[in-house]
């Protein structure tokens, strides 16, 4: 039984010995930035590498954890995300002296998310939700001599405690009308019983907190905007994509007999989430607070997806994250790059960007067509194959307030490809020198948006894998 | 022969494009590749006309199934007809006559000459798709190229017009979106002849079909979301007018028969709607024309105008009717596109294209000027050109639906051509005849390039208007097959 173990945990002991490997290097003697920096990034393409060949399935710890070859599957869509952020943010990373500290957070936050989303168990999630939080918020204070920066950490610390106790204590409802945590076990008691409906609120809550779903969503704008760019991307990206894996496995697993409450607890997160994110995403110039508020009106696209509790639902779910990895990271990558080279992070400081920096400009072009739901970019099909797993309920006042509401969202990405490639700008932001690692980074992100979507067999070997109710 | 040839053909030119780096290698692969595909369209069309004449009866030619996404029953199912046929061969000429005349822009020339392919590529598969998705899909490759080449080589306030167009015709494919997942809910299947085998259900046709056809309708100009017509065409560079009215419109009208032959019963109880708002386009269209003092918002007026015709044709659901609003298709596009290249010409030599600026251009510009009356004498719709054929065609069908209303609406279109005559002459007669101001006296003709594309198209213009009989055989058996399908609801009511 033991090699099963090493086995079925692979993932999460290769991403702890990596964190070890990080507290040699900062003990040890001193080096270069730039070579713990390509140690590190040859590092996470073994750990990814060693994620994707073979697959187990199994659970161990009396099912605290359990893991199969779709849960391994969405762990390998987070090990890529992470590897995009950090061949990113090399940039930034070069000249920053805490940089070990940076990644072990990060990494850290990484394990709790893989804990939390192999969870089979209330317990076991709740403890990788909480490692995975903690950690975050400390890198999100990483800009040291900015203010923001601090604030940004003071604020995701307390409404991440804020949400947790709200989940914590849907969690102790929950334990204490079925007097079990264990989700296999959960199911049975599961009934439309006021008290467990009560405890199923305040768990989408707290779920809610963490997706940053409307009327959740307060404390997301200003984080993004005073995080550090990678740390920002690093949430929006890997943060949401891991709570809502283990936010729609609880849903089709645990919740199950009361399918038709939170289907419509999902609409309505659904139609306030994507109404509310596309109303401040119009009007924000600051472009991490912009991508923060499309990435909330995004999250809302995925709740429609979920909300199909189907096969294809879930499918879509993880295809979508997939594609929103390669689109938001390469805006991310862009919005990085420029503000760790040219100190700008507003819309209007890209006008003219193009005539400067015509391979950046391409590349956030083609971010945020993907990221609208354009075709040949793969946001295209992510984005309908949510709303089609969502049509599946004939809700189709849902689906035409959606497709609408993507025509809304098409005005405000296409205001800043407006201002990188129509607007005249005097000054516009001199051309910049991407890091060679970085600009692979991008390749491989716009590689991804053009092949995810043309190519059928990612979705079909994902809809292969995964689950509905 | 293989009809994704269509596809890879505009795909290929477009990477060639992107790799090279003087500006005659991109022209020169430019024009290249849009003979070649001008090449396919003509050997497709020999094809096709072989095989029809060998008496192969079937609905759609050349038709290949593959599987894209399993998992969702969606197919890469193409194949065609003689209306994707005649849709194609337009598409293809006024790709050639856009590329030759951008032959002089040297502003951002790359990227200008790879959206123009780029378009041209979703047009392609638009027409070709036999399957609802891939149709949707190549419908919205076609929407971004407008955006960005209205956007950065456009002329007044572009900005604006290009993003009114782009989100304009968003909302349109929003609505198409829709109205799919209510065929593909119902039915299981995107495949549009599966779907018009097994038919589909009376209350799925009536409350989906309005979303279909008005999502199809916008990019047709359908009233009253036309708006985008007039800034979109007046702002746009000379090709991307010739585009967007010459192909980008036609998507809408050819979508929008399609759905009404897919959901035939829909189309029916609706037909008053449709006829509805196709005359007021029609009528409103001539009048605003008659106001506009810019040759570009002449011309895109006149389209809303024209392409009501379409909307009409299609409205009236019978055979006539429906052979007229294809053959109006084929026609408004090569006129629009010629009237298009012509008003770039005289913009590119006088930079002015206010009516009251002009005049006397016949005696500096003779051919330019011919091409010109040419065209306004096709959009007025003068016996021996295109347009007369069409909305001869169109007027004779919609005369045979028997009901007072309906004939009422007949009459009152076939009057907006007394009202075309007056803004045609009035515009031509003011741009080219008469005294010539000094600043102007100076100017040469047309280029080689500019000749070749005005004569392409005029050709195109002078064989449906002279030998109207050639797109009639064309697209005669293709229509029979819809008709089955249309007549089949109307003895069911």
């Amino acid at each position: 039984m033991s090699s099963s173990i090493f086995i079925l945990l692979r993932q999460e002991l290769l991403l702890s010995l990596l964190i070890f490997i990080l507290l040699f290097i900062k003990i040890g003697k001193e080096r270069s930035n730039e070579s713990i920096l390509n140690l590190i990034n040859i590092l996470l393409v073994v750990n990814l590498a060693a994620g994707i060949f073979g697959m187990s399935e199994g659970g161990i710890f009396n099912g605290m954890f359990t893991t199969n070859a779709f849960i391994v599957l969405e762990k390998n869509i987070l090990n890529l995300a992470m590897l995009l952020i950090s061949m990113q943010s090399y940039a930034w990373l070069k000249n920053h002296k805490q940089l070990a500290e940076f990644y072990l957070l990060l990494f850290t936050s990484l394990l709790g998310m893989f804990f939390m989303i192999s969870s089979g168990n209330l317990l076991m999630f709740y403890l990788g939700l909480e490692m995975s939080t903690i950690p975050l918020a400390a890198s999100a204070n990483f800009d040291l001599a900015k203010r923001k920066s601090s604030e940004a950490a003071m604020k995701l610390i307390l409404s991440s405690a804020f949400s947790s106790g709200i989940l914590l204590m849907g969690i102790s409802f929950l334990y204490g009308t079925t007097g079990t945590l264990s989700f296999d076990v959960l199911t049975a008691y599961i009934s439309n019983n006021p008290m467990q409906l009560f405890a199923f609120i305040l768990l989408v809550s707290g779920f809610a907190f963490k997706i940053s779903a409307v009327p959740f969503h307060l404390w997301t704008a200003d984080v993004y905007e005073g995080s550090p760019v990678a740390v920002t991307a690093f949430l929006s990206v890997v943060s949401k994509a891991a709570v809502l894996f283990t936010f729609t496995s609880i849903l089709y697993k645990v919740f199950t007999p009361i399918a038709t409450v939170w289907y419509g607890v999902l609409v309505v997160l659904s139609i306030t989430t994507i109404l509310i994110g596309n109303l401040f995403a119009l009007r924000q110039d600051n472009f991490k607070r912009f991508l923060a508020f499309s990435s909330i009106a995004q999250v809302g696209f995925i709740l429609i997806g979920i909300s199909g509790s189907s096969q294809a639902g879930s499918a879509s779910l993880v295809y979508f994250v997939l594609i929103y990895v390669f689109s938001n990271l390469a805006a991310f990558g862009v919005v990085s790059v420029v503000s760790a080279l040219a100190g700008k992070e507003n819309i209007s400081d890209f006008k003219g960007f193009y005539k400067t920096n015509p391979f950046l400009s391409w590349v956030l072009t083609i971010a945020l067509f993907s990221l609208a739901g354009v075709p040949p970019t793969a946001g295209f099909f992510g984005k309908l194959f949510l709303m089609m797993a969502g049509a599946a309920k004939d809700n189709y006042g849902l689906i035409i307030f959606a497709a609408l509401n993507m025509v809304v969202s098409f005005y405000y990405y296409l205001k800043v490809v407006k201002a990188m490639f129509m607007d005249e700008n005097e000054a516009p932001i001199q051309k910049l020198n991407v890091p060679g690692i970085t600009k692979l980074a991008m390749y491989i992100c716009m590689a991804g948006i053009i092949i995810t979507g043309l190519a059928s067999l990612v979705y079909d070997y994902i809809y292969s894998l995964s689950i509905g109710i | 022969m293989n009809l994704s040839l269509l596809i890879i053909l505009p795909l290929l030119t477009a990477l060639l494009i992107l790799l090279s780096k003087q500006l005659a290698q991109i022209r020169v692969i430019g024009l290249a590749g849009s003979l070649a595909q001008l090449g396919a369209a003509a050997w497709l069309l020999k094809s096709y006309m072989d095989q029809r004449a060998a008496g192969n009866t079937a609905t759609y030619l050349f038709e290949t199934n593959t599987v894209w996404f399993k998992a969702l029953n969606i197919n890469y199912h193409i194949g065609i007809d003689g209306i994707a046929l005649a849709m194609i061969l337009l598409t293809a000429l006024i790709v050639v006559a856009g590329i030759l005349v951008s032959w002089t822009m040297e502003k951002l020339s790359k990227e200008y000459f790879f959206l123009l392919v780029l378009l041209s590529m979703g047009a392609y598969g638009f027409f070709i798709s036999l399957d609802l998705f891939t149709l949707f899909f190549f419908l919205e490759v076609a929407v971004i190229p407008k955006f960005l080449l209205i956007g950065i080589w456009g002329s007044g306030k572009k900005e604006n017009s290009a993003m009114k167009l782009a989100l304009m015709l968003m909302a349109g494919s929003a609505l198409v979106f829709v109205g799919l997942m209510g065929i593909y809910y119902n039915t299981h299947t995107f495949d549009m002849v599966e779907i018009g085998k097994m038919g589909i259900s009376l209350g799925v046709q009536k409350f989906f079909f309005p979303f279909l056809f008005l999502g199809f309708g916008i990019f047709a100009a359908l009233f009253p979301f036309h708006t985008w017509v007039p800034d979109g065409h007046a702002s746009a560079p000379t090709a991307a007018s010739m585009f967007l009215a010459g192909i980008s419109m036609k998507l809408g009208g050819y979508g929008c028969l399609r759905m009404a032959a897919l959901m035939p019963d829909a189309a029916h109880s609706y037909s008053w709607i449709i006829i509805l708002l196709a005359t007021i386009a029609i009528i409103y269209g001539a009048f605003a024309t008659m106001m506009q003092t810019d040759l570009k918002y002449i011309n895109a007026y006149s389209s809303i105008s024209h392409c009501g015709f379409v909307i009409l044709g299609i409205g009236m659901l019978n055979k006539t009717s429906i052979n007229g609003a294809v053959i109006q298709m084929v026609s408004h596009g090569l006129m629009t596109a010629l009237f298009f290249a012509a008003i770039g010409m005289i913009y590119s030599r006088t930079h002015t294209r206010m009516v009251a600026q002009l005049g006397g251009l016949l005696k500096v510009m003779p051919f330019i000027s011919t091409v010109f009356v040419i065209a306004g004498l096709c959009s007025l719709g003068l016996p021996g050109f295109s347009g007369f054929v069409a909305e001869m065609t169109v007027f004779m069908g919609s005369w045979q639906n028997p009901d007072g209303v309906y004939r009422l609406a007949t009459v009152i279109s076939a009057a907006s051509i007394v009202v075309t005559a007056v803004y045609i002459l009035r515009a031509t007669g003011k741009t080219i005849m008469g005294p010539i101001s000094n600043e102007h006296a100076l100017l040469s003709d047309a280029n080689w390039n500019e000749k070749l594309a005005a004569g392409l198209l005029i050709i195109g213009i002078l064989i449906i208007g002279l030998a109207p009989f050639l797109i009639n055989q064309l697209i005669m058996p293709s229509t029979d097959f819809l008709m089955i399908n249309i007549d089949k609801a109307i003895t069911l009511k």
